[in-house]
Order: structure tokens, then C-alpha cells, then sequence
């Protein structure tokens, strides 16, 4: 079987006539960390909405496992997706069901298990992010890092073979950050799965990324190892990943003249409209 | 878990006082349909000239105590008059044969009823038996029209009525 | 804005057909439907009771007042029934039901599209609309003509109430005038007119959380078109009804 397991190939994407993604290209390799890195706006959350069926795009492949996604239906989607795992960014835990059954969920819904071998997947997952004692809380008594923690011991519940990190930085205090940050590595390696994080958080993908891939502007503007991006002579990928205000990626939104303007030489839409 | 119990409870009494009501609406309702105990008691026909909107399950009464319901209401081709099947209930089984049956209105607004007015024989009325004295009803758009009628001929005489 | 509504027609249409086709498998857990009809049913019912029990004690009054004129408040049982069984019973619990359990089943479904608790379940390749949708739906189409029957009888009680115990109309012409002048037919009216409120205002309140914006302000704009849009459609729907059924 091909090394490859997510390829995504002259992806085009556009929202309301707006190109959200022209011409991308990338992939990520089997038991491998790739990271997925762009400012904010980019459209990284749409890229794994269509890496993950919910969307399609408009031109161009999108492949998993070497299936097609976009054309496949959903009886064989649903397939594929029992081979992925999802962490969101707020860990969409079910509300109405406690930290035990929130992980439990899935495997219910997709295998017939005895209650006690189930019990004992289960706490095995918890145990993993460390979250053992508190399978009987509900969602909202948990905090923020926690509640992804469950989340992300949900994902694993049902051993994927893809594990899809949307934004999981973001909102952490430092502890549930590096918390997060090692459990993304160590599941990497000790399942031996292939993960893809997407965020803007330079230095923790830095530390566990295997690959990065850097999208501005609708394409792959750079790509490499961490070292690598780092030392990029491109004028776009060293404003990001130093993080200055301004350059490539400008400081102010497209706007007339800002004389101009103030001496009232443009008429300004009022009403929020912004085309 | 106790959620979970209190809840399916919560859910049975509720199903069951909306079955409860239903059935009550179903059966205890209406006059004709599934009406309990409708099957007892025995069969008179009466023949009218003419029976207003009376229906099967109107109530057929003596003296204004109802007795029994209106069974069927046919219509006989071969002296065009209304055949109707009364079913009298079955304690009330010493009403003279030559007893009279009317059709009466229940107030201005109310539905017909059947109301029987009892004769001297000595005889009985049983089942099968036909009531020889009947009165139709009284249609009140036809009174109201004789009434308008007459007003107009004699109010006036230039104008022609209707 | 006549195709945009056409559109949004054909949505809800095609969204009832996807709907449809998962409550056969939601009916296999129970449990979850149960859940539902004790949401949208028994948490409904004391609201229902109340207003069951205020609209026939109005329907007393009302209808004692009018009858009286023509000398035939003997009729007040008939008039209460009827009015109830054919008109305010379904037509008004169906009111009452987008706003109490419809508004509290588009939020929930809402909120739970805002933090992404549906499209999780995709990604579990579990299936929301068979999972969340379609017992909500069932729950509420079922709970439906057992809320109108419950309003029926507290109605038809509250009309006794003031009718015979207030007004001094006889009892036994209350209820053998009801009954003689009640047929299954027109109970049968009221099951229909349930039955038919209680798919529309399910389904608008269903669809309207699982096509919320997933924003607290979607959330609640989809929570006050589920009012607005399942009044309208019970009383456009009572109408045509009705009409279909004095034309048989």
C-alpha cells in the first residue's frame, strides 16, 4: 500500500465566488505529524471539511486512503470516516451524555461489545489523556484543556488510522497546551498513526511536526521541516513564522486612500456593507 | 440510573392520560359508532312523510326521558316516506302498540329527536313492530317561508311575492 | 423571493424525506423516542392542561351567552365539543406546542450544530439526522394528538364546569345532546387535524435547528421562525383542512 494516505491535488475551492483555495497541493505520509500552518482566514478549517467529505470542491482531488473522496456516497464516506478521528476545536462533546459515555459513543453506535470489555476500552482511552477520574462528569464541568482531552480520547476510541487536529492550541492555559502538545506526538508514535494538526501556533507545531506545509492566499506558499520553513528565505513564510505585523500579509485591509478618505473624498458605505 | 426511571415513568403516565382521553373522545362521545352498550334492546320503524335532518343516534324519548336511539334511517321508493328503525332499550318493553311518534326539535337551534307519545291498547310494542301513528317535522324554513309568503300577498298586493 | 421561498419548500420537503427515512431505524431505540415524548409530551402537559381548562370555561361562557338568545342552551354541550374537537383543540395545542417544546427542540438542535456536536457525529459516521433528528421528530409527532386529547377532555370539563355548575344548564341535556350530535366523524376531524399539526410543527421546529446558523444569534433567529413559520403553517393547514373536510 501507497505511503501516501491523505492527497489533496490543484484543489479549488470558492464561497460566495471567492476563491478560498486555487491550485493547492499537499499530502501527508503514513505515521507521520504534518502540519498544517496559515494565518488566520486562510481557510484552514475548509481544507479538513474537505479532506473529510463534508464538502466538495469545486475542482481537483481529494484523496484518503486512496479513495476519491468527493465522489464517493455515503454509506462508503461513512466507511472511510470510521478510519479517521476528529479533534475540534471546542471538543464538541455531546452535552447530554457524561465524559464515560461521550467516549463510549461511537464504539455503541459502530460495534456490539460486551458492557465489561467496553468498560475496559474505554478507561484505557481516559487513561491515556489522563482523564480516568473524571468519566463521570458532564461536559460542562469540564475546562477548557479537558474537555479536549475527552475529545481526544473519543477520537482514538475507535483505533483510526488518521487523526485530524483542528486547531487544538488554541484558548490554552500552558499546562493543557503542553499537555496537548505531547499527547498529539506520543498517540502519533505509540499508534502509530498518521496525524494532521492544522494551526498558527509556530513553536508548538515546531515541536512535533514532521512536515509543515505553509498556505497563504489559497496555495502552499512554502514547505519542509520545521528547520526548514524556519530558515526560508521567502519574505511571506519569515513574517509568519517570526511573527511581525506587517509585510506580504499586510497590517491594514484592502481600503482607499487613508487621506483621502478622512477628507471625505470617497463615499464610505455606512451600512457594513463591504464589497 | 434514577433519571432514567423517573423520566420513563414520567413518559407512561403521560401516554397513558392521552390514551385515556382519546378514548374517551372515541367512545364516550359520539352518539353513533362505537357507542357502549348500543347493540341492546329491540327494533320499531315508524314511517314519516318527512323527517327534518334526524339521524342515526338521535335520541328517541317518552315523557322527555330518553328511551332509546335512532338505528338506521332509510328511505322507502315505494310510497316516498322515510323509514325510520328506533331501538328502544330493552327495560322499556311496555309501550302500547298504538303508541304515536313525532319528530320534535330540541329548542331553536337543537337537534331532532323522536319523541313518542303513549296510546291505550293493551298490547305492547315489540320487536318488529311498526308504530302506524306518526308526524313529521316541522321544517322551520318552510313555516318561516309560508309566513313570508303570506305577509307579502297581503302587505303588497302590487309587488309579486318572491 | 418566489423561487427563494420555492427553494426553501423544497428543502424542507427533501429534509422530510431524509427524516422520514430514518425513523424506521430510530425506532429501534426505544429508549431515545421515549426520551422524546417525554420532552415535547409530559413537560407540555401541565401548559396544555391549563389552557384545555381555560379555553372550554370561555367556550362555557361564550357559548351560554350566544345559545341563550335562541332559547337553546340545551346545545351549550354540543357547541363546547364541537368547538373543541374540530377547531381550538388541535389548532390551539399546536400553538402551544412550537412555543413551549418546538422553540426548546430548535434551540437544542441548534446549539447543538453552534458547537459542533452534529458535524462531530458525522465524523463518527454516525448519523444525526437518525441519532438527534428523528426521535425529536417522532417524539413530538406522537405526543401531538395525546396533547390534543388531554386539552379535549380538561376543555370539554372546564365548559361543564361553567356551562352546568355556573349557569345552571341541566346536565343530563349537556351531555345526551353532546352525545347525540357527536359523531365519530368529527372525532375523527380533530385525530387528523393533530396528527397533521403535530408533523408540521415537528418538522419546521427540527429543521429549522438543523439549518440554524451555527451562531448564538442563528441559533436564536431559528428559534423565533420556529414560532412564527409553525403558527402560520398550523393555521394555513386548518384552513385547507377543514375545507377538505365539510367538502366530503
Amino acid at each position: 500500500m501507497s505511503d501516501t494516505v491523505v492527497k489533496v491535488s490543484d484543489l479549488q475551492y470558492r464561497v460566495a465566488g471567492r476563491a478560498i483555495f486555487d491550485g493547492l497541493d499537499l499530502e501527508a505520509r503514513r505515521g507521520r505529524v504534518t502540519a498544517i500552518m496559515g494565518p488566520s482566514g486562510t481557510g484552514k478549517t475548509t481544507l479538513l471539511r474537505l479532506i473529510t467529505g463534508q464538502v466538495k470542491p469545486d475542482r481537483g482531488r481529494v484523496e484518503v486512503f486512496g479513495q476519491h473522496v468527493a465522489s464517493l456516497r455515503k454509506p462508503e464516506l461513512y466507511a472511510l470516516r470510521r478510519r479517521m478521528g476528529m479533534l475540534f476545536q471546542n471538543g464538541a462533546l455531546l452535552t447530554d451524555l457524561n465524559v464515560f459515555e461521550n467516549v463510549a459513543f461511537p464504539v455503541r453506535e459502530h460495534a456490539r461489545l460486551p458492557e465489561a470489555v467496553l468498560r475496559q476500552l474505554v478507561l484505557t482511552k481516559l487513561h491515556a489523556v489522563g482523564l480516568r477520574g473524571a468519566a463521570d462528569l458532564m461536559p460542562a464541568e469540564l475546562s477548557g484543556g479537558m474537555a479536549r482531552r475527552v475529545a481526544l480520547a473519543r477520537a482514538i476510541v475507535m483505533d483510526p488510522e488518521l487523526l485530524i487536529y483542528d486547531e487544538p492550541f488554541v484558548g490554552l492555559d500552558p499546562i493543557s497546551m503542553s499537555v496537548i502538545v505531547r499527547l498529539i506526538r506520543e498517540l502519533n508514535d505509540a499508534l502509530g498513526i498518521t496525524s494532521i494538526v492544522v494551526s498558527h501556533d509556530v513553536d508548538e507545531l515546531a515541536s512535533i511536526a514532521h512536515h509543515s506545509y505553509l498556505l497563504s492566499g489559497g496555495k502552499v506558499v512554502a514547505d519542509g521541516s520545521p528547520a526548514q520553513l524556519r530558515d526560508s528565505p521567502l519574505e511571506v513564510v519569515r513574517q509568519f513564522m517570526s511573527g511581525e505585523p506587517d509585510g506580504p500579509v499586510p497590517f491594514h485591509y484592502p481600503a482607499p486612500d487613508y487621506h483621502a478618505q478622512l477628507l471625505g473624498k470617497h463615499e464610505v458605505g455606512r451600512s457594513g456593507d463591504r464589497s | 440510573m434514577k433519571s432514567q426511571r423517573s423520566l420513563e415513568l414520567g413518559t407512561g403516565l403521560f401516554v397513558l392520560l392521552g390514551f385515556a382521553a382519546l378514548f374517551f373522545l372515541t367512545t364516550q362521545l359520539p352518539g353513533s359508532g362505537m357507542s357502549v352498550g348500543g347493540a341492546t334492546g329491540y327494533k320499531v320503524t315508524a314511517r314519516f312523510d318527512n323527517i327534518g335532518d334526524l339521524k342515526g343516534g338521535s335520541p328517541v324519548s317518552m315523557a322527555g326521558v330518553r328511551i332509546g336511539r335512532v338505528e338506521s334511517v332509510a328511505f322507502d321508493s315505494g310510497d316516498y316516506r322515510a323509514v325510520v328503525t328506533l331501538r328502544i332499550d330493552p327495560q322499556y318493553d311496555r309501550i302500547p302498540d298504538d303508541s304515536d311518534a313525532s319528530i320534535q326539535t330540541q329548542g331553536l337551534l337543537g337537534g331532532k329527536y323522536v319523541g313518542i307519545g303513549p296510546g291505550g291498547s293493551d298490547t305492547y310494542l315489540k320487536d318488529g313492530s311498526q308504530i302506524e301513528f306518526t308526524q313529521s317535522a316541522i321544517v322551520l324554513e318552510s313555516l318561516v317561508n309560508k309566513f313570508f309568503a303570506n305577509f307579502a300577498s297581503k302587505g303588497s298586493e302590487g309587488e309579486k311575492p318572491q | 423571493m418566489i423561487t427563494a421561498t420555492l427553494q426553501r419548500i423544497g428543502a424542507v420537503g427533501v429534509f422530510l424525506g431524509r427524516v422520514l427515512a430514518q425513523c424506521g431505524p430510530a425506532l429501534l431505540r426505544p429508549r431515545a423516542v421515549v426520551h422524546q415524548i417525554y420532552n415535547a409530551g409530559a413537560r407540555s402537559l401541565i401548559i396544555i392542561m391549563l389552557c384545555g381548562l381555560f379555553v372550554g370555561m370561555v367556550l362555557g361562557l361564550q357559548g351560554f351567552d350566544l345559545l341563550q338568545r335562541f332559547g337553546s342552551e340545551d346545545a351549550l354541550g354540543v357547541a363546547a365539543a364541537l368547538g373543541l374537537l374540530k377547531e381550538l383543540g388541535p389548532v390551539v395545542t399546536a400553538l402551544l406546542f412550537a412555543g413551549r417544546a418546538g422553540t426548546a427542540l430548535t434551540s437544542e438542535i441548534g446549539l447543538m450544530r453552534a458547537t459542533d456536536q452534529l458535524t462531530a457525529m458525522e465524523m463518527m459516521a454516525v448519523d444525526p439526522l437518525r441519532h438527534v433528528v428523528a426521535p425529536r421528530f417522532l417524539g413530538g409527532v406522537i405526543a401531538m394528538p395525546l396533547l390534543v386529547a388531554v386539552f379535549n377532555v380538561i376543555g370539554l370539563f372546564g365548559a361543564q364546569l361553567i356551562g352546568v355548575q355556573v349557569m345552571g344548564v341541566d346536565t343530563g341535556a349537556f351531555w345526551s345532546q353532546m352525545q347525540s350530535a357527536v359523531e365519530l366523524d368529527d372525532v375523527n376531524e380533530g385525530i387528523v387535524k393533530s396528527l397533521c399539526f403535530g408533523i408540521a410543527c415537528s418538522l419546521i421546529a427540527v429543521y429549522e435547528g438543523y439549518t440554524a446558523k451555527p451562531t448564538a444569534e442563528g441559533v436564536g433567529l431559528a428559534t423565533t421562525r420556529t414560532v412564527v413559520i409553525s403558527s402560520v403553517l398550523t393555521l394555513l393547514l386548518d384552513y385547507m383542512l377543514t375545507a377538505a373536510f365539510l367538502g366530503r
